[in-house]
């Protein structure tokens, strides 16, 4: 099965299961988690059924294309869903089968992994899923989510598209996975991975980065102060992606390192507690949504 | 009189894939709280057997009465006068005591007590059907507790993981409750895969069903079967597979049905260090390393798969592909850490942070530089041995800021060595490197090489003495940096190497490092008092481990530290004169010489001899100006049973002069001359140990 294919299979599955699809979100993030549809969303009573791709970058993993397996960006396929369902290991197994992966032909564990993301002050208990000894996804529990604790819980669950394809398509090289019909993952990645490593550990001006941080700090909480939680969201994304690029580039001491996710976590507490007082003003309207019955 | 049947009760509680460290001790924890369950409330059992996987914790209770045991009680009432009227008849305060005893006043009656007449009742309370009560068990399921907790889906529980189903099952009858929407049944699930929902027709069925729905619900079958299915394939191909059992453990409580396979990895990958291969291997995979006759890594590896033996070769391949990855990986960490020699690293320890307070590895590695150099001073180090402690000492650290160790971060100290070879260190420096981590915890072997024990001692020593220096004191179980450890291996290195130094001038040179650049946030004379008491407190955990006894303990460690070896020795030296029938004589000899001479304290002249009356008391200062030196000569050099025998001989004088002196003279020129001698015999006495603090029972 071909990357896109299995994209595909993955969006009908879990449509089927009442979750709505939607696309990656603008702005640059490490992991789908960051996408507002997750974090914000799996803040307070509303419920919320979503999957979408969500390309995730990681400067400190790029290896300018020569890695056959770390990669500056990668592909995750996210899903949510608040509150968490009984059956979510059946479904999940269930969209292995769909992905032409028996699990009575091989060797299925979920083994504990607890995930934790300083920066967005949220935290959650599950496993990582392995597949004959390979980690092919993450499985989690939120518990706290912006340092508000998850309640409904939330569960997320974040499947390694390079990985899980490179198994389907047995391929030892990421690159030369196919994406569709005469592409490669090469094709289509190559050159950005190439180009964004050697941008992120040569290029990117540091001093630059650091008055980005700032100025993107600010921003956010200026826009906090004006009760508008998604663009001041989106200014912590970008924080967080500024600090991403300066950890790669080696520019920030160990000290210094905790301060700057001490900083962007404060701002990600500051987006959850806003969020929950705007939709709470709002009288959480999904509660009410008809039809948002489908779990439970 | 209905005869009480037995019978068979099963308790289940299906979840979904606990932390595999955590299941053995929960599957314990249910166990132990059932039988105290079962105890208050008086019902009887044969036994109980407790059995677990990752999704499920269980337990059986044979012979288990069906009915809770009869109870009688007698209940005390107000006294005879109270509860009867002048007129004989019953008071309002009897009738209330029978109504809440639920006893008929006619079925009160009277006893004395302790002179006076008061009403009681017997109370008969009928043992409870078993059935009615296994319902209580949901409360010992709701209070299990486990390290980590977590909520799911709408439920306000939190529990380790999801519970997703629940037996329980006395006999053939459902003991219905329910917790957080989940009630119990008599059907139990099986294996994820291999299996599905099956139901108990009785409860002694349980193992056997879940047997054929792919389960080895024993944990103990389950790990036996690992290990037969590990040495008959060790056995057939001619290959050692060492179990360590940690991992073993660990794989366990991550299978419900386990098959044993192997799978091999490309042979060029052995040409990196056999403990990276082995730690990768361990760490990420949870697999077995796969050795030859002389110990050698082969380039294969030993697997446990979740199922049976279906379609072993996906599972295989897959883990072949996995394996290939990681060590893919850890070859390019290994040829990247080998382009630079391992100094290079140096500078860049300046830049990790050790502590907010104590500044970076780098300022870390200066002090453990100096500390070692000082130390192998103290042991007549000179020259080119000198050269290579302060080597090692400089690069002890150096292997942190290399891939290796950033991935393995329990490889540190064996990549140091591995990385100073390979960098063209000399052997011993490269050996001091690795051992200077020795020992990690306690139970390891010590350094074996002196390089290796100096650096090793320095850099316990820093972390200790700068830690005391800033406030970080352990307190009760709370030692977030493994300070007792550490103290307990500075210890256990003295020992092992016969260091004939003084612990405590060996502290004071690392306190000195430490306020020479400002590192002591505190009082410098409080923070060596807390650690000489730290010390000590180590030592005597180590002497109880050995076997001494507390109060032999206790008498050694009122005397100086000072050189912990001959402390040691002292200890077991007295240790083993318990038994000897002369030893409690000597030891009241000593004691009483100590007891009086407490009353020197407040005493300000100086001893004269001159003031000498008696022979007893001439006698016994001839003898201890003539022993005092020798005692203290032996002791220095470890002579212990020589400086006891000089003791010893002063006890006959001890008891001469007893018999003919008066200490408290009512003369107080004469009462303090005495009182200070006692205090000049005393102080040689009690350089070996405070014979005092030795007790001796009665019976003794």
């Amino acid at each position: 099965m071909n990357v896109q294919d299995m994209i595909l299979t993955l969006q009908k599955f879990w449509s089927k299961q009442n979750c709505l699809i939607l696309q990656a979100y603008d702005v640059e993030k490490g992991a789908g988690t960051m996408n507002p549809m997750t974090f914000l969303r799996s803040i307070g009573p509303e419920p919320w059924n979503v999957a979408y791709v969500e390309p995730s970058r990681r400067p400190a993993d790029g290896r300018y294309g020569e890695n056959p397996n770390r990669l500056y960006q990668h592909h995750q396929f996210q899903v949510i869903m608040k509150p968490s369902p009984d059956n979510i290991q059946e479904l999940y197994l269930n969209s292995l089968r769909e992905l032409g992966i028996n699990p009575e032909e091989h060797d299925i564990r979920f083994v504990e992994d607890n995930w934790e993301a300083p920066t967005l002050a949220a935290w959650g208990l599950g496993w990582e899923v392995w597949l004959d000894g390979m980690e092919i996804t993450q499985f989690t529990y939120f518990q706290q989510v912006g340092g508000l604790d998850a309640s409904p819980v939330a569960v997320e669950i974040t499947y390694g598209i390079e990985r899980l394809a490179s198994y389907i398509q047995n391929k030892e090289n990421v690159f030369d996975l196919e994406w569709v019909n005469g592409f490669t993952y090469g094709d289509v990645f190559l050159q950005n991975e190439y180009e964004q490593s050697k941008y992120s550990f040569e290029i990117a001006d540091s001093n630059m980065l650091f008055n980005l941080f700032s100025t993107y700090e600010r921003e956010a909480k200026r826009t906090l102060e004006a009760n508008l939680v998604i663009p001041a969201y989106d200014y912590v994304l970008k924080c967080s992606h500024v600090f991403n690029l300066l950890d790669a580039q080696g520019a920030i001491s160990v000290t210094e390192r905790t301060g700057y996710i001490g900083r962007v976590r404060q701002l990600a507490r500051e987006c959850a507690k806003h969020y929950y007082e705007i939709r709470e003003s709002l009288g959480f309207p999904m509660l009410k949504k008809e039809g948002n019955d489908t779990h439970e | 009189m209905i005869l009480m049947s037995k019978g068979t009760f099963l308790l289940e509680i299906g979840l979904e894939e606990m932390p595999a460290r955590f299941v053995t001790n929960s599957m314990d924890q249910l166990a132990d709280n059932v039988e105290d369950w079962l105890k208050n409330h008086r019902l009887s059992f044969d036994n109980i057997k407790k059995y677990s996987t990752p999704r499920r914790l269980a337990i059986v209770i044979e012979g288990l009465d069906d009915k809770q045991a009869d109870m009688e009680e007698e209940a005390k009432g107000p006294s005879k006068k109270i509860a009867i009227d002048s007129e004989g008849n019953w008071t309002k305060a009897a009738q209330g005591f029978s109504r809440g005893q639920g006893v008929s006043v006619e079925e009160l009656y009277f006893k004395e007590l302790k002179g006076e007449e008061y009403v009681f009742a017997k109370k008969f309370t009928e043992g409870q059907s078993t059935d009615v009560l296994l319902k209580g068990l949901k409360d010992v399921i709701l209070s299990m507790q486990f390290p980590k907790n977590m909520k799911w889906g709408s439920h306000n529980l939190k529990y380790v993981r999801p519970i997703k189903w629940l037996v329980a099952l006395f006999d053939s009858k459902v003991i219905p409750f329910g917790i957080a929407d989940v009630h119990t049944n008599n059907t139990t699930l099986g294996h994820r895969f291999l299996g599905g929902f099956a139901t108990l027709m009785k409860a002694d069925d349980y193992i056997n069903v879940l047997m054929g729905e792919h389960v080895i619900v024993d944990p103990v079958e389950r790990k036996l079967a690992i290990r037969q299915q590990i040495t008959e394939l060790s056995a057939v191909e001619g290959w050692n597979i060492p179990i360590d059992e940690d991992l073993l453990e660990e794989v366990n409580n991550l299978v419900e049905y386990p098959t044993v396979l192997y799978g091999s990895f490309d042979e060029r990958y052995l040409n990196i260090p056999e403990e990276v291969l082995i730690t990768s291997m361990r760490e990420h995979q949870r697999y077995f390393p796969v050795k030859d006759g002389d110990g050698k890594l082969l380039p294969y590896f030993v697997t446990v798969r979740n199922g049976d033996h279906r379609h072993l070769d996906n599972v295989r391949k897959g883990n072949e592909k996995v394996l290939r990855a990681r060590l893919a990986d850890a070859e390019f960490f290994y040829q990247e850490d080998l382009k630079k020699p391992l100094e290079e690293g140096l500078k860049r320890l300046e830049s990790i942070v050790y502590h907010v307070e104590l500044g970076s590895i780098g300022d870390k590695v200066r002090r453990i530089k100096e500390l070692a150099l000082t130390l192998g001073k103290d042991l007549d180090m000179t020259g080119e041995r000198l050269a290579k402690v302060e080597r090692a000492a400089l690069l002890s650290k150096a292997d942190l800021v290399t891939h290796m160790v950033g991935e393995f971060p329990e490889l540190e100290g064996r990549m140091g060595e591995e990385y100073a070879l390979k960098s063209g260190e000399d052997e011993e420096v490269a050996k001091g490197i690795y051992e200077h981590y020795l020992p990690k915890q306690a139970g390891d072997e010590p350094p074996a090489t002196d390089i290796g024990a100096i650096v090793s001692v320095s850099d316990k020593l820093d972390t200790v003495v700068t830690s005391f220096g800033i406030g970080l004191i352990p307190t009760g179980s709370q030692d977030p940096h493994g300070l007792r450890r550490q103290t307990a291996g500075i210890v256990q290195i003295f020992l092992t190497h016969g260091w004939d130094l003084d612990l405590i001038q060996v502290l004071t040179e690392g306190i000195d490092v430490a306020e020479k650049r400002g590192l002591l946030k505190r009082d410098k004379e409080s923070v060596k008092e807390d650690l000489v008491e730290f010390l000590k407190l180590r030592v005597k955990n180590l002497l109880q481990e050995q076997g001494v006894r507390y109060d032999v303990v206790d008498a050694v460690l009122k005397t100086d530290l000072g050189q912990i070896k001959t402390l040691v020795n002292k200890a077991h030296f007295l240790q083993d004169q318990l038994v000897n029938p002369e030893f409690k004589q000597v030891v009241e000899a000593f004691s009483r010489v100590t007891n009086i001479s407490k009353k020197a304290t407040d005493v300000r002249v100086d001893f004269d001899s001159n003031l000498l009356e008696g022979e007893a008391e001439k006698e016994l200062y001839n003898s201890v100006q003539e022993v005092q030196a020798k005692v203290r000569d032996y002791l220095k050099t470890g002579k212990i049973s020589f400086a006891y025998e000089e003791l010893k001989g002063l006890v006959p004088k001890i008891h001469d002069y007893f018999d003919n002196t008066m200490v408290m003279a009512e003369d107080t020129t004469l009462r303090n001359n005495r009182l200070k001698q006692m205090q000049e015999t005393s102080k040689i006495i009690t350089t070996f140990a405070d014979f005092q603090s030795i007790v001796f029972h009665s019976e003794e």
